[in-house]
């Protein structure tokens, strides 16, 4: 049975895209075939006669590369032409009916981990199903088959037959038991750089992103939302943008208000002029300065136990320590603004969206159109971009109340300024440090945290005492303090979190590790060799500490006013080390020359993949601790564009060397865990060039000149 | 009516002058290859070339372009844009891809003005916005592509 798939993102590894999606467009009922005449060895995979084999990716690409891992992990043990691999997403609506693909979701720097066994699989279990067949059409034992490049073969009888041909007996296949998986040493695939399956279309502009989505009949929507998060609509007069040209509705949305035109530029321009008042209630006289005092207050009062080991109060003997970091509420700022469009027809809700989870997708759009969710089609698309944004997207439960409202196809989409105004941000927090070195060693850490709670401000939901986001980096630490102490307190404001690009790790590591580097300058010892000595009982980190440290050069003299900084931390089941290099002018102007990044995720799949995350955790890393900030004032944002909220330039991008060194340990993660050593890395390595300790992010606001 | 000549082909349309190219190239033309990301000309996800060079598409009247050629990333097929192309996919600079057709035009131009750019030179000419942090391989690719060019 040929399975008819909505909206196919797909290429061939040559790169020919498949499907035009212009062509598609036209195409109302958005149904388009997999490969002609294509057959399906489960959910997974389809294979044509001519050996074209589509992979479907369970898993949101959003620039990690997993359009191309994780079908190498299938192709692996499949053992097909690569080059005749392409991708496509999975179903979601398949996923609920059939339970075909598990969790869709993609955050956590999960994709590769969780898909490592479960994928293979597939790929063996397919490939034993074609062998099976070509065993029964020649008579002979399966095990006397091999198979290569998307072919079987009996050698003893010189027979061949392509997984083309055999498909579709294989197909009626049922394996008595799972096979087994190759060892290691027979990857022929994984470990290997190929190209990236997504590589061309996104070189010729006609990879489709949700913005880029059209239906026949569609119209566009621009909305204007309360500049006060959690505000209400007070009053809007329509009349004042319903006679400008193309603009067909205005609708009222939660929080905020919409104008439907027929082209966007017409509707963001009737937005912005759209009469409005809000009522933005108490929350609309706050400001930064109130939540910097009440989160720094907070760390005075009442903290819960998040770990206690030894006695740290007790053993703050010697030299004690003690700082406060402070860092900021931060914006994702996907190059995508949020956008989504729906589509209501037949009794079902078609929406397109580029989304990191399309089962709360799923639920979002049910909810928002008063349908089941098996009413709801979702179709995943690329994303510009997500750091977690794209888990919740609000984006599209408005353009689904959209699209009821008019009875037309809708896409909606943000602007620049609601998409950072109206992000759900990381979370501002003061985290306070104490810890006591003497005689050259560390005897205790004691750490508090307050900072706001995700699982409450996301899922409305309360996250007792303590929550596992806001301490990780802190209460599992894996330096070896006898004595510890890591406490919290959980506060929200009005201005909404969520995951941000290794969620609680950004802001711990970087109190962790700036801290870290205290101690050792307190002790005074060199800070490599202060944390290499705290690490003892992890070697693997110690490896990979060794290895930064080797390859930056660490402990060799640098010109006047440079300096070096090192920062260590796992997260996501990796971890990674750093060593930044910077220059600072006289005038106080940071400058990062180089950043060299060790890590070991236990089992690089693709060495190039893998290192241009860690590249791009390092730049979206740095790019945070040294300019972005959102502040709050009057309830509102003030940040709203690239003008105001930067991002990192090719001209301020430092040389980044990746160094992986893999070990046996578990497969681990690597969307994130590059991020979080960034920002001590930088900060340690500008108190080595001007000897002052930046404890406030971003680096932006700092006087690191010198004075006269 | 607004007369326009994007990838070859002239165009008429009713529309008002002062919308920008940006959204009369996605929504008039559907040539969705050239991205909207801040609207205030600053990242330059929009970038088109206009008689060769590169300005971005966000904060050009419609109005303001008679009788000169648009370019967007459908229509690039100059040397220096093929090369760039090529050099692009072999490196694999692309992540998310979003800004990339952006990337691709600006780097097109300043290889049609500079066979051989230095890193000060692509510094100064790549001013547009990635988030992935994609800088590095766009800076080696568009070295590659030079020796493309180069032959």
């Amino acid at each position: 049975m040929l399975s008819r798939r909505a909206f196919v993102v797909s290429l061939t590894a040559s790169g020919a895209l498949l499907l035009a999606p212009r062509a598609r467009a036209a195409d109302a009922a958005w149904s388009v075939a997999d490969p002609p005449g294509s057959t399906e060895l489960g959910p997974w995979l389809l294979i044509a006669p001519d050996g074209a084999t589509t992979i479907r990716v369970a898993h949101s690409e959003m620039g990690q590369g997993i359009f191309t891992t994780l079908p190498m992990l299938v192709a692996e043990e499949l053992d097909c032409d690569w080059r005749q691999v392409h991708a496509e997403y999975a179903d979601e609506a398949r996923n609920r009916r059939e339970d075909a693909y598990g969790s869709m979701a993609t955050g956590g720097s999960h994709s590769i981990r969780s898909s490592w066994p479960t994928l293979r699989q597939v790929g063996a279990s397919a490939r034993a199903r074609l062998v099976a067949a070509a065993a029964k059409r020649w008579g002979v034992a399966p095990g006397t088959c091999t198979t290569e490049n998307g072919v079987v073969r009996h050698r003893a009888s010189g027979r061949s037959a392509s997984y083309g041909e055999l498909v579709r007996e294989a197909a009626a296949v049922a394996l008595a038991s799972e096979p087994a998986l190759k060892p290691r040493s027979a990857f022929r695939l994984i470990g290997t750089s190929v190209p990236r399956l997504d590589s061309k279309a996104k070189c010729d502009g006609s990879a489709v992103f949700g913005i880029d989505v059209r239906l026949p009949g569609m119209l566009y929507a621009a909305v204007s939302l309360c500049p006060v998060p959690g505000g209400r609509l007070g009053s809007h007069d329509a009349a004042g943008v319903m006679s400008r040209r193309g603009v067909k509705a205005v609708v009222e949305l939660p929080g905020g208000v919409t104008v439907v035109a027929d082209r966007f530029w017409r509707a963001m321009q009737a937005a912005a002029a759209l009469p409005v008042t809000w009522e933005t209630g108490a929350a609309g006289h706050t400001d930064s300065a109130q939540f910097a005092a009440m989160y720094r207050n907070a760390l005075d009062g009442e903290l819960a136990v998040a770990r206690r080991t030894g006695d740290a109060e007790a053993a703050m003997q010697g030299t004690v320590v003690e700082a406060l970091y402070e860092v900021p509420y931060l914006a994702h700022a996907p190059m995508e603004p949020l956008n989504a469009t729906a589509h209501l027809h037949d009794g079902m809700v078609e929406v397109w969206v580029g989304t990191q989870s399309p089962a709360l997708a799923t639920t979002l759009a049910a909810g928002a159109a008063g349908v089941g969710e098996d009413k709801v089609v979702v179709h995943n698309c690329f994303l510009g971009g997500g750091f977690g944004r794209r888990t919740m997207n609000d984006e599209l439960v408005q353009a689904v109340i959209v699209a009821r409202s008019v009875g037309a196809p809708v896409k909606l989409a943000w602007t620049r300024e609601t998409d950072i105004r109206h992000d759900r941000f990381r979370p501002q927090a003061a985290i306070r440090m104490r810890g006591a070195v003497a005689g050259g060693e560390a005897k205790a850490l004691s750490a508090a945290t307050a900072v706001g709670s995700i699982t409450r401000s996301l899922l409305g939901r309360d996250p007792g005492p303590v929550e596992a986001s806001a301490v990780e980096g802190l209460a599992n630490t894996p330096y070896g303090f006898a004595n510890v102490l890591v406490r919290c307190r959980l506060l929200n404001t009005h201005i909404p979190v969520m995951y941000w690009r290794s969620v609680g790790n950004s802001q711990n590591a970087f109190a962790m590790e700036s801290f870290v580097d205290e101690l050792a300058h307190a002790a005074g010892v060199d800070p490599y060799q202060f944390r290499r000595k705290l690490l003892a009982n992890r070697p693997d980190m110690v490896r990979v500490l060794d290895t930064v440290a080797e390859k930056s050069g660490w402990g060799t003299k640098l010109p006047a006013r440079h300096g070096r900084g090192i920062a260590i931390h796992e997260s996501f089941g990796s971890i990674a080390a750093e060593v930044a290099e910077v220059a600072v002018d006289q005038a106080g102007a940071v400058r990062v020359m180089r950043v060299v990044a060790a890590v070991d995720c236990g089992t690089v799949v693709d060495p190039r993949i893998a290192a241009m995350q860690v590249e791009s955790a390092v730049v979206y890393g740095l790019t945070a601790a040294l300019y972005d900030n959102v502040t709050i004032r009057d309830g509102t944002v003030t940040q709203g564009n690239f003008d105001t909220y930067r991002v990192m330039r090719m001209a301020d991008t430092p040389a980044i060397e990746t160094y992986l060194v893999p070990s046996g340990r578990p497969i681990g993660g690597l969307g994130e865990p590059g991020t979080p050593p960034a920002a001590p890395a930088l900060c340690n390595a500008i108190f080595a060039a001007t000897g002052v300790r930046v404890r406030s992010l971003p680096v932006a606001g700092a006087r690191l000149g010198r004075t006269i | 009516m607004v007369t326009l000549s994007v990838n070859g082909t002239q165009h008429q349309l009713d529309i008002e002058p002062e919308t920008p190219l940006l959204w009369v190239l996605r929504d008039e033309l559907g040539l969705m290859g050239t991205k909207y990301a801040c609207g205030i000309g600053l990242c330059g996800a929009c970038a088109v070339h206009m008689n060769g060079v590169p300005v971005r598409s966000c904060q050009m009247p419609v109005g303001s372009l008679a009788g000169v050629a648009i370019t967007t990333i459908e229509g690039l097929s100059t040397a220096a844009g093929r090369a760039v192309q090529r050099a692009w996919v072999e490196h694999d600079v692309a992540q998310c891809g979003y800004c990339q057709s952006g990337q691709i035009m600006a780097a097109a131009a300043l290889l049609a003005a500079n066979k051989a750019p230095g890193d000060a030179e692509i510094d100064a000419a790549m001013t547009n916005l990635c988030r992935c942090g994609t800088y590095p391989r766009i800076r080696a690719a568009i070295h590659r592509a030079a020796e493309l060019l180069r032959g």
